[in-house]
């Protein structure tokens, strides 16, 4: 009796998922030309939340019989987490407005995304808005997975009351070469003003290298990414340079080693922090914030930064892809951009951008500096087993940067090797 | 008196059919009572660990409900994969790093104060309850004290002042593992101080008494009636300690930023995470699951060995 209920639940529970497994998708021509109700995901930090409902509401407004329902992406330790999850489980929304570039090689991987290419207008409506920016967000087959939606360049935002406190100028900071920034840090820390000068996080996370090495790469280097033609750009005098700055301020102590459990800017123990505009709004009641473009070994001017950027995308879930793609477009018409923009202070993806909102920078100047930077952004790549690849990066960076347990050529040296060998494996699957 | 057991199958044999009715009565009832627990093993760890092994022989990838994908079978491919990664083998040695000190530290600790605790003290309640708290608190609260002491900035090093490591506790590559298994061994005492208030109701006062008797003092009496009493209660709570040590998770994520620095704090489950759901290799991923459930199963077969030693 008791062998014969066991085999009884083992096969039920095998046809539960069996079942779970076998949730079909819907049809793609049929869905394409579908129409109807469907789901946004908008990520939950505050003012986008307050933009996207506004946004639904103007929508759903003229649009009766294809309501829009908006929701806060599921909780996850990142939202690429839980996006992936949902794509697994068949549970995603239609659209979500907050898709890392860096994720986009894994959903597709996952047969979780539409190709915007495939809209009849698709092309040329993403290539229009975003100009010259936007050929960074083709996959490899040369399609659009991704409709590059907002950048958050990442500047340097300082606190201008611990520069004070520590003797310098805060009105013209000097952070424009490395040796400034170094001297400015030392001064910063050594005065007792702050406890760090900078305090990115040293944590082993694949996507900490955005907000440390990464800038400074895209700056040094003149607009380089990560990968270029299928190799890794990073062992080069330019990468050198960057990990020695870095290497420096770890080892003199004006970069902590130890993740700070808070925001450190905010709560006044570090000067200054690499972050994009998002940061403004985040920051206007507690902190006197300065910014200044990332810095580089010479201090050149106009140059490159990581754009932080988030990118819209359609998952293969949606059976009403046709009222979803309209969405898509109203949500970035440009009239949609500048509310975006008032709400947020992020930095709507469009070549024409500081002309486009003119006002706007003219009534809110610190966002002049992000508007400006985000006419030179550098993506990560867009290349297969692309979290591998900075994961692969991190390792070393943490190894030799960081912790000073190899010398930074070493660290680059294995990591280009690594991630050279990651790419020739993705390559070639077999 | 004493009752012959052993007379109790033959009588049962040479009773003709109707007790073997009643036999066949009980297991229906019984059946249907454990059945709930049936399915819920079946569902929740056969199903999946069978999955997982089948996994592990194939190129697998998750993907979209209805998508057709090719799994193909690829022998030992992830076992090798895992194998020669470097940070599974750091991953492995940080794990018995964590159960040499770990496992002492928790049967010694949880046993001398289950002994304290089962005497006759002013406050005995206060005490069960207070060190029973910190197992009952979420993780992340205990690292958020746990940071407020160790962090560079913290307590501690305020204290040692000139004296504090350099890099800190929680970021020194010599130090994180041994502070998460001191961290661990705090957390989860008050657990295993109930496993042993519970094992020493059954040690006999007659023991106590004729020990005393025999002129044995307190630490007498615990080396020779109290551990011995408690044999099944240590194997039981190593083993346990063992399978907590194997299970570490998000003690390193949290209190070690990931796993670092340098990978000396990561755990193999932490390994797991990172490849089979933030780096999409669900098929390494369950390779080295299986491989740890076969280090998990020899080591506790080695460690009850070596508590029941003797008995």
């Amino acid at each position: 009796m008791l062998r014969r209920t066991a085999y009884a639940l083992l096969v039920l529970a095998l046809a539960g998922t069996a079942t779970a497994c076998g949730r079909s998708a819907p049809d793609p021509a049929t869905a394409a030309e579908a129409r109807g109700p469907i789901t946004v995901w908008l990520s939950n930090n505050a003012q986008e939340v307050q933009w996207g409902k506004a946004m639904v509401s103007a929508w759903n407004a003229g649009h009766p019989g294809q309501h829009v329902t908006a929701q806060q992406i599921p909780a996850g330790k990142t939202s690429e987490e839980a996006i992936s999850a949902s794509i697994i489980a068949g549970t995603t929304a239609c659209l979500a407005f907050n898709t890392s570039p860096a994720a986009v090689p894994t959903f597709q991987k996952q047969n979780g995304l539409v190709s915007l290419s495939d809209f009849p207008d698709g092309e040329k409506y993403i290539t229009e808005r975003g100009g010259g920016l936007t050929g960074q967000y083709r996959s490899p087959d040369g399609a659009f997975y991704q409709l590059p939606w907002k950048s958050n360049p990442v500047m340097i935002l300082y606190n201008k009351k611990l520069f004070a406190k520590a003797g310098l100028d805060p009105e013209h900071p000097k952070l424009a070469t490395y040796k400034d920034f170094l001297e400015t840090s030392r001064t910063l820390v050594r005065s007792g003003a702050a406890k760090a000068a900078i305090w990115p996080s040293p944590s082993s996370d694949f996507f900490q290298p955005w907000y440390d090495f990464y800038p400074a790469f895209a700056a040094q280097s003149g607009g380089k990414q990560l990968i270029e033609d299928g190799k890794p750009q990073f062992d080069s005098a330019a990468g050198h340079r960057v990990a020695e700055f870095w290497r420096t301020l770890y080892a003199q102590k004006l970069a902590p080693q130890e993740a700070y459990p808070g925001d450190s800017l905010n709560d006044g123990k570090a000067a200054m922090a690499t972050v994009g505009p998002w940061a403004v709004a985040a920051y206007k009641d507690s902190v006197d914030i300065g910014v200044v473009p990332v810095p580089t070994a010479d201090g050149a001017s106009g140059t490159y930064s990581f754009s932080d950027e988030k990118s819209a995308a359609m998952f293969s879930s949606c059976e009403n892809r046709a009222t979803a793609w309209d969405v898509l477009k109203f949500a970035t018409s440009t009239a949609q951009d500048g509310k975006f923009l008032e709400a947020t202070g992020q930095m709507p993806m469009r070549e024409d951008l500081t002309s486009e909102y003119a006002g706007y920078f003219e009534a809110n100047p610190t966002y002049r500096a992000f508007a400006d930077q985000a006419q030179r952004v550098v993506e990560v790549p867009n290349v297969p087993g692309s979290i591998d690849i900075w994961q692969a990066f991190r390792d070393e960076w943490t190894k030799s940067v960081v912790f000073g347990r190899e010398s930074t050529r070493t660290g680059l040296r294995n990591a280009s090797s690594e991630i050279t060998e990651l790419l020739n494996e993705y390559g070639d699957p077999s | 008196m004493s009752v012959n057991l052993d007379a109790a199958p033959g009588a049962v044999r040479t009773s003709g059919p109707a007790p073997r009715r009643k036999d066949r009565g009980l297991s229906r009832v019984g059946a249907l009572f454990v059945s709930p627990y049936v399915l819920f093993i079946v569902v929740v760890f056969a199903v999946p660990l069978v999955y997982t092994v089948w996994i592990s022989f194939h190129r697998f990838y998750f993907t979209a409900p209805g998508t057709k994908i090719d799994s193909p079978w690829v022998g030992l491919s992830n076992y090798r994969d895992v194998f020669t990664d470097p940070v599974v083998g750091q991953a492995f040695l940080n794990i018995l790093i964590f159960l040499v000190i770990n496992v002492p530290l928790t049967v010694g600790l949880s046993l001398v104060l289950a002994t304290a605790l089962n005497a006759k003290i002013r406050g005995r309640s206060f005490f069960r309850a207070a060190f029973y708290v910190p197992y009952v608190t979420a993780s992340v609260a205990l690292v958020a004290v746990w940071q407020f002491l160790f962090g560079s900035d913290g307590f501690v090093n305020h204290l040692l002042g000139s004296h504090a490591p350099d890099p800190s506790w929680l970021v020194n590559s010599h130090l994180a593992m041994p502070m998460i298994a001191v961290f661990v061994t705090w957390k989860q005492l008050g657990f295993f101080v109930m496993l042993y208030l519970a094992s020493l109701q059954n040690v006999g006062k007659e023991l106590y008494e004729a020990s005393a008797m025999d002129g044995a003092g307190r630490v007498r009496q615990f080396f020779s009636v109290t551990v011995p009493g408690v044999r099944p209660a240590t194997t039981l709570v190593v083993i346990y300690a063992i399978i907590t040590g194997a299970n570490l998770f998000s003690e390193p994520y949290l209190l070690t930023g990931g796993g670092g620095p340098d990978h000396s704090s990561t755990s193999p489950v932490l390994l797991m995470y990172q490849k089979g759901i933030e780096q999409g290799h669900p098929d390494f991923a369950a390779a080295l699951g299986v491989v740890l459930v076969a280090f998990v199963m020899i080591v506790s077969l080695a460690a009850r060995k070596l508590t029941e030693r003797g008995d």
